[in-house]
């Protein structure tokens, strides 16, 4: 089932975030879940042996202005792959910020090592 | 940041102006093939990023000057708010399409109202403030100090 | 609806970009224009109160658009934005001048308010999801905004919390499409009272309960506040507590758990379980701390344990199909503390600031007799604590008052105990502040500090007296129902929500 592997690779990046001590690291471990719940949401649309949701010449009648029904009925699901657009750039901006930081606290203290970036505590 | 060979320079050069011819095009068909303001703006910026990677960052920053980037991306944004709020003016509603079916007919390159409109503004602001973002990290590690955060 | 719902999305976002224009010498000018815009707001909410509509943008009409929806609730949560953030303004007009990039400050902390403000107007729910992350990512660069070790090392454990919490969230809303097909809020709460809570909605809603919970700091996922409040400068570390926390993290899952989903018993006790945890971890962590802002983190997660356990309680009566009266005292007093909090929290951030700002220090051991050089500050500050432990008639006492009076009456005697014990505990703590930093001695070093000035003056005081007077929201019935009931009903109404979709 894809909808297991996607789940599989969410668990992974969980895992990269979770465990792992580098901060480099940690920011890939969130780039790998954010790509696959975006692989979820697209293959939450598919639709077997559907066309591409685009309309072109073929399917849509200038007369009338009708759109024809085998598109209707064949396309996948447009919705989808809009929110993940959405959600690729919001990751983009994150990952930004992110990578920003990550240089930043490697100029003051002089390691990617989570663990000996511990000043504050209690 | 040193640039690269003369070679390399030469080839980046007519290289740079297809990549950014492209970019515009993906930003213009955005409403008939996928593609749209994202994606074109990611172009234009790694047109930009090229120009970077072979002459290097003070070449660019004569090119295309800091201040400028940040102010042409916030045209970028306030052009987009524009567009909604004079949807608001002419049509009641909030980024509402207020040029449909005024011009042209659909499936042509123009049509769709103010859909080509959004497009540009989107992918001037993507692509003037990702290049922003790339620029500032390449020349942070080297202890040079920006005025921001 | 004689207000178009957009404007308050509008204004700041608008605002936000034109501010970088301004420049390095338009600074004033540019301060000018965001306190003006964050005025605006608190005017525009004043004007919402006891209004409800739904707003279609673009045009286009539901399922097919996205839509905003103004109902009791939402008007509540924008009332409690536009004071924090016009007083948070107000205060941050004096308090910035020692940083450097200004105008990018002014921009990032509209763009937040903009944010917050989407997110209690929405009616879809991926536009919710979109609101979430606009807010959270200008908060993640706001704590950070110091650039020194301690808040760059905070900025970063709460940015990978946070972008954690919000992947949870977006994993479930792909599961709820999944299950039902559509994304508006109206049309999944019909969708889901047709056809049952099956695995895949049962498990999506334990995934924005984790999400929502860790926005909102509730233990066990509270670990990136007490390191991200105290780093950020104060206006933010008041934002911070006194609304993103509450709009991002409780708003949104009381939105969730009762309008979509529905309440069932198993919520209700795991929101009253997470709710005692929060409120006995927060307050004893609290008591040890020797950094005054530390102290105030902690018990905001303590505070906002009080907020859920409210909120739960009220759940839980009403999954049982009890008195109806009863739930809504319940909820009424949760909201209602929610409403105090973000006021005297916020409040209590400032003076916080005012004090680090006058003696450059944050640790209570090092201070010490600052009541005689710094009066405004003091008074300001014991009227926010005196009501956040809940001395009447101060707004503090009202709302716990009202808590325990629900707890009592629907025989749940040892959450009542619960909430008294943890109201002493914050009396000690808060006493503490008071001693160590206002009474006592003077250290030399501290001889020569001046009162803070102008705004900063202006935003403490209004803010005080907006604790005093908050009080009158309960006992004066007008007020009562004209701003704190219409939110109560819309989270008793429950599932009546999806009758917008009707509409």
């Amino acid at each position: 089932m894809p909808y297991a592997l996607c789940f599989l690779l969410f668990v992974i990046g969980l895992y990269c975030a979770v465990v792992k001590k580098n901060m480099v690291k940690i920011v890939l471990g969130i780039l790998i879940m954010e790509c696959a719940v975006n692989l979820f949401l697209v293959m939450l649309g598919y639709r077997h042996d559907g066309v591409a949701p685009i309309i072109d010449r073929a399917y849509y009648d200038p007369g009338t202005g009708q759109i024809a029904a085998g598109f209707i009925n064949n396309s996948v699901d447009p919705l989808p792959q809009a929110l993940v657009l959405t959600s690729i750039v919001i990751g983009l901006g994150s990952l930004a910020l992110m990578i920003s930081i990550c240089i930043r606290i490697y100029e003051k203290y002089g390691t990617f090592d989570i663990t000996q970036i511990r000043r504050l505590r209690g | 940041m040193k640039g690269m060979t003369i070679i390399v320079k030469t080839i980046s050069s007519w290289v740079k102006v297809l990549i950014f011819i492209f970019g515009i095009y993906i930003i213009l068909f955005g409403h008939l093939t996928p593609g749209g303001g994202f994606a074109g703006g990611v172009i234009l910026a790694s047109s930009y990023v090229l120009l970077m990677l072979a002459f290097g960052g003070d070449f660019v920053q004569k090119d295309l000057p800091l201040a400028l980037d940040s102010k042409l991306d916030c045209l970028g944004a306030i052009m987009f708010v524009m567009i909604a709020i004079l949807g608001s003016v002419f049509s009641g509603a909030f980024l509402a399409n207020f040029l449909v079916d005024k011009y042209g007919a659909p499936l042509e390159l123009l049509s769709a109202g103010t859909i080509p409109l959004s497009n540009i503004a989107i992918g001037l602001k993507v692509g003037a403030s990702l290049f922003l973002v790339i620029f500032s990290l390449s020349i942070c590690h080297k202890g040079a100090e920006l005025d921001g955060e | 609806m004689s207000i178009p719902l957009p404007v308050f999305i509008a204004i700041p976002l608008t605002t936000a970009f034109v501010l970088p224009m301004f420049g390095a010498k338009g600074k004033a000018a540019a301060t000018v224009v965001a306190n003006l815009a964050t005025l605006s707001l608190l005017a525009l909410a004043i004007a919402c109160i006891g209004q409800s509509g739904v707003y279609e943008v673009g045009k286009w009409p539901i399922p097919l658009g996205i839509n905003l929806v103004l109902d009791g609730l939402s008007s509540l949560m924008l009332l409690a934005i536009g004071v924090v953030a016009a007083g948070a303004m107000l205060f941050s007009a004096g308090y910035m001048e020692r940083y450097t990039a200004k105008s990018k400050y002014l921009s990032l902390f509209l763009l937040m308010v903009a944010g917050m403000n989407g997110l209690v107007l929405s009616g879809d729910i991926f536009n919710l999801f979109v609101f979430l992350e606009i807010a959270s990512l200008a908060s993640y660069a706001l704590v950070g905004f110091g650039c020194g070790h301690e808040e760059l090392e905070a900025s970063f454990k709460y940015m990978v919390l946070g972008t954690v919490a919000s992947l949870f969230v977006l994993l479930a809303i792909a599961l709820v499409y999944g299950n039902t097909g559509v994304l508006n809020m109206a049309y999944i709460s019909k969708a889901v009272q047709s056809s049952g809570v099956n695995a895949g909605l049962g498990f999506a809603l334990g995934l924005f309960i984790v999400g929502f919970g860790l926005k909102a700091a509730l233990v066990p996922f509270h670990a990136w506040l007490p390191d991200a409040h105290p780093s950020a400068p104060a206006p933010i570390s008041a934002m911070l507590s006194g609304v993103l926390i509450k709009t991002l993290g409780v708003y949104a899952l009381a939105r969730v758990v009762f309008n979509v989903f529905g309440v069932s018993v198993e919520v209700g006790w795991l929101l009253i379980v997470l709710g005692i945890l929060s409120m006995v971890a927060g307050a004893f962590l609290a008591i040890g701390q020797w950094d005054i802002k530390r102290l105030m983190a902690y018990s905001s997660i303590s505070q906002i344990g009080y907020v859920v356990l409210g909120i739960g309680l009220g759940a839980l009566l009403l999954a049982r199909g009890d008195s109806l009266a009863w739930a809504s005292l319940a909820i009424f007093g949760g909201l209602f503390h929610l409403v105090n909090h973000a006021v005297y929290k916020s409040l209590l951030f400032l003076t916080s600031g005012s004090v680090e700002m006058s003696t450059g220090t944050r640790d209570l051991r090092e201070m010490g007799g600052l009541a005689a050089k710094l009066p405004f500050t003091r008074t300001a500050c014991t009227v926010a604590s005196a009501s956040i432990v809940g001395i009447p008639p101060f707004s503090g006492f009202w709302s716990k008052l009202i808590l325990i009076i629900a707890a009592v009456q629907a025989h749940f005697y040892w959450i009542a105990a619960v909430i008294v014990f943890v109201s002493l505990c914050t009396l000690i703590m808060y006493l503490k502040v008071q001693r160590y930093a206002f009474l006592g001695e003077l250290p030399e070093n501290l001889e020569r500090i001046e009162e803070s000035r102008g705004t900063m003056r202006v935003a403490m005081v209004s803010l005080a007296c907006l604790c005093v007077l908050m009080g009158s929201l309960v006992l004066v019935p007008g007020l009562r129902d004209a701003i704190l009931e219409p939110a109560v009903k819309v989270l008793t109404d429950g599932v009546k929500y999806s009758a917008i979709a009707g509409m």
